[in-house]
Parts: structure tokens; sequence; C-alpha cells
């Protein structure tokens, strides 16, 4: 057993875990926070995209243990005092989802975009969310509310907004 | 899957990793940014008995002038690597290359070491490593020796690091003012390289005065295209006189068949994209 001790969604977590245990499951299965989702179980869907220290990872390919001293933040932190992060708040209005399974990756991963990217074109959306796959194919209304996400968000509309947190020996 | 169990050891410095790397015995794994390393121990493809995480040493990040060197860190991570301005004025190759690898999530954590020391043949560094002429230190109990990357890369998986060594730093000479590009070929929704293309050109008045050119996935390495190199060098930079020189492209190599796609389907791809990427660098 390894101890843990992380902050996710603003609440500070001491755990044993097993060094095999995945990132993922300690949120899901010790934490409960199940709106993270296990997709492929490979790598490839981005279902399990949480924020590591400020940067979007997929939760399947990082063990608990590599978070220790770390903050996380899910798809279940991201509201504010009861309202929808703005990313959220598109993804309803643009109707970005059909079955709704890549839905938390998604929006973890625009959040993340928009902090490098706060005015993607169409191409950048498309690019910055190559990680995630939606098996509904619906990528069309997604890169629509990611858009129409940076425009709510532009200086002066992004009070409730957490901006990145540069991580430790970032290079920016 | 969920990986077999393990023991999980966070040195804080290089010495006390290779320390726990002689202590782990033949069944110790080093863990990087645990891109690849990961999915493999989910898969079972890898069961080790100890794992040991590089992340808690800090003076294996980062970017930094070395003379007429860039240096960086093993551990330094590729989003880190694209942003650097170091990177994008003085090897700019690596930073277009890098931007390339998997998807953003996956440029978070993954390094530039990890994905040297894999040496994945269709991992995207090492064709720029190899062309650039890098220099990558390695680290044992004896202290440290430099491998040049014409050396570091030995077969499928396999590279010049040895028992009980770890890689630490990878040292690029400055192409300052040189044009680059990395022309990849992959499907969509993955971004493994079916080959891609990473060229260094440096024109004078015209005419092609250097080139650098290194293959990714067309053998069980890397492979440095020297005859391409040779072929361009003299040249005038235009199409014609790059086509006829990215004719020379498969000598020497060992494209691999697999299910993405046959050797000669690869070794008709590796021309066309070579006069892709070196009419891009030319610019």
């Amino acid at each position: 057993m390894a101890q843990v001790r992380v902050t996710v969604d603003g609440v500070v977590y001491a755990d044993d875990v097993e060094p095999r245990t995945l990132l993922v499951h300690y949120l899901r299965e010790r934490l409960g926070k199940t709106g993270t989702l296990v997709g492929c179980d490979t790598s490839n869907c981005g279902a399990c995209t949480v924020h590591l220290n400020g940067q979007s990872v997929k939760s399947c390919s990082v063990l608990a243990v590599q978070v220790d001293g770390a903050e996380v933040t899910t798809i279940e932190g991201i509201a504010r005092d009861g309202k929808l992060h703005p990313v959220q708040e598109a993804f309803n209005e643009c109707h970005a989802l059909q079955c709704g399974y890549c839905t938390p990756g998604m929006i973890m991963q625009s959040i993340d975009l928009l902090g490098d990217n706060p005015d993607p074109n169409e191409q950048e959306v498309r690019e910055g969310i190559e990680g995630n796959l939606c098996r509904c194919t619906g990528y069309q209304n997604i890169v629509r509310a990611v858009q129409s996400a940076a425009e709510k968000m532009k200086p002066g509309a992004q009070a409730d907004v957490q901006s990145p947190v540069s991580v430790a020996g970032g290079g920016d | 899957m969920i990986p077999s169990k393990f023991d999980y050891v966070k040195p804080s410095s290089v010495a006390e990793a290779i320390t726990a790397l002689r202590d782990g015995g033949d069944d110790a794994k080093i863990l990087a940014g645990g891109q690849s390393l990961i999915p493999v121990l989910r898969l079972r493809l890898a069961t080790p008995s100890v794992l040991i995480d590089l992340g808690g040493i800090p003076e294996l990040r980062g970017i930094r002038e070395d003379g007429d060197r860039i240096a960086i860190g093993a551990m330094t991570a590729y989003y880190d690597v694209i942003r650097d301005d170091l990177v994008k004025q003085h090897v700019r190759l690596l930073a277009q290359a890098t931007e390339t690898v998997a998807d953003g999530q996956v440029r978070h954590r993954g390094t530039l070491g990890g994905s040297l020391a894999h040496a994945d043949p269709a991992g995207d560094l090492g064709a720029v490593a190899l062309a650039l002429d890098a220099e990558l230190v390695i680290a044992g109990a004896d202290g440290t020796r430099t491998v040049p990357a014409s050396e570091f890369f030995v077969d499928y998986f396999t590279t010049a690091i040895g028992e009980g060594e770890i890689l630490t730093e990878i040292r690029f000479p400055k192409h300052t003012g040189w044009g680059s590009h990395y022309e990849k070929f992959n499907r969509t929704a993955q971004a493994w390289s079916m080959v891609a293309i990473a060229a260094a050109i440096r024109v004078e008045g015209g005419t092609i005065a250097e080139a650098r050119v290194g293959l990714t996935n067309m053998g069980t390495t890397p492979i440095r295209a020297t005859g391409v190199e040779q072929a361009l060098v003299g040249q005038p930079a235009t199409a014609d006189a790059v086509r006829a020189a990215a004719d020379h492209v498969t000598e020497g190599t060992s494209a691999p068949s697999d299910a993405d796609a046959a050797a000669d389907y690869r070794e008709h791809l590796a021309k066309v994209l070579t006069g892709r990427a070196v009419l891009a660098a030319v610019g």
C-alpha cells in the first residue's frame, strides 16, 4: 500500500492505495466520483479525461500514487454555486451530445483547449479534441459548443471560469 | 484491465533512482510519463515487480542552452517541449514532430526521454534525434556517458541504455535558421505514424547546402536517410530536384508489413512524404 494525499474538486483526501490502482478507478470507486467514465480502457477514447494540476490527462493512464500532493479536477468539480461551467452550458445549449458517454471527457478537454487557445477556429477545435472519441459521431455540435463556449468565456464574460494552473516545471 | 501487482518507489534524485534500479533487480521498470508503459501494464504485457517513478526528480526536467546545443531533461513533457522558445528557435523540427504525437492529454504527461527510451519504431521523436545528431546522456552507477543518436537505437524497442542505467538528458545541436518539417501519415483516430519523415534543410542562395532526413517506422529502429541527404546537397531547392532525391529514401530500409500497411505501400509513402517534407522545409 502507498499513501496518497490529493485534492479532488477542492476536497483533500488521504488514502492508502495499491500502487497498481489507476487514477480513474480511485476517483470512481474510492471517492465515488462516477461522473468520470471508463470508455475504452486502452487510452484512446478520452472519456476518463480529468485535470491534473490544471492540465488535461487521461485518468486511465495515470496511477493514483502518481497524484500524491497534486490537485485533480473532475467533471463534478467545475460547476460553481449551482451554476454550470460555460462549457457545460454550451454543450447543453448546442445539443453537443447524443448518448452522452463521451461528454464528461469532451468537456474537460474542451476547457483545457480553451485555456491554451481562447478563440480556436473549427480546425483548432477538432485538433484540440483529437484525443476524445464520440461513438455517436456527434462532432458537428461538439465543435459548435466549444466555439460557443469560447464566445461566452471571452474577457468580461469569464468571471466564473477558473484559469488553468501551470504544472510544476512547466516551460511556459 | 488492472495491472498486476508491483511495488512503487519514487526517488528524489538520479543517484537514488540508480540505487533503486540496482535493488529492483531484473524485474524493475522505469516509469517516466507512463503514456506507453501504463497501457502496457494494464494489458499485462509487462509485469514488473517494482516501478521506479522518475516524476519526483526536478533535475530531469527543463530545457536549457548549453553552448551550441539545446539540452533537454529526459522527463520534460511533450507539452513543454512544444512551447519552449529555445526549442522553437534552435530545434524547430523537434517541436514540429512533438506536436504530432498522440493527443493533448498524452502530450501533457508523455516525456521526450520516455519516448526515446521506449524506442517504438512508430514513435515520432527517434527520427528527429537521429536526423539532428542528438546526443543522449545516460547515467549509471559508474557515472554518466554520452551516446550519439546513431548508436542509441539498437533494435525494435531496444536502445543502448544498459542494465542499471537511466537516460537523463538529450542534447540537440542548434539548427538555427534551418528550414524544417515533419510530414506524418497516420490514421485519423490514432496518431501512430504509418510512416513519417523528419527533414531539416539549410538553403544558401537557392541551393541546398545541408540536409538532414530521418525516417519513422521504416524499419526496426528510426533510420537516417543518408542517400536522400547526399542526393539533395548541391541541388536547387526545386520540386523536380527534391522529388528526384526522394527516390533514394528506401535505401537501407526494411519497412514492416502490418495491419496498417504493407511494406511496399510504406515504401511508396516514404517517397511521396519525403518530397513533401523537404519542399515544406525549404518553403
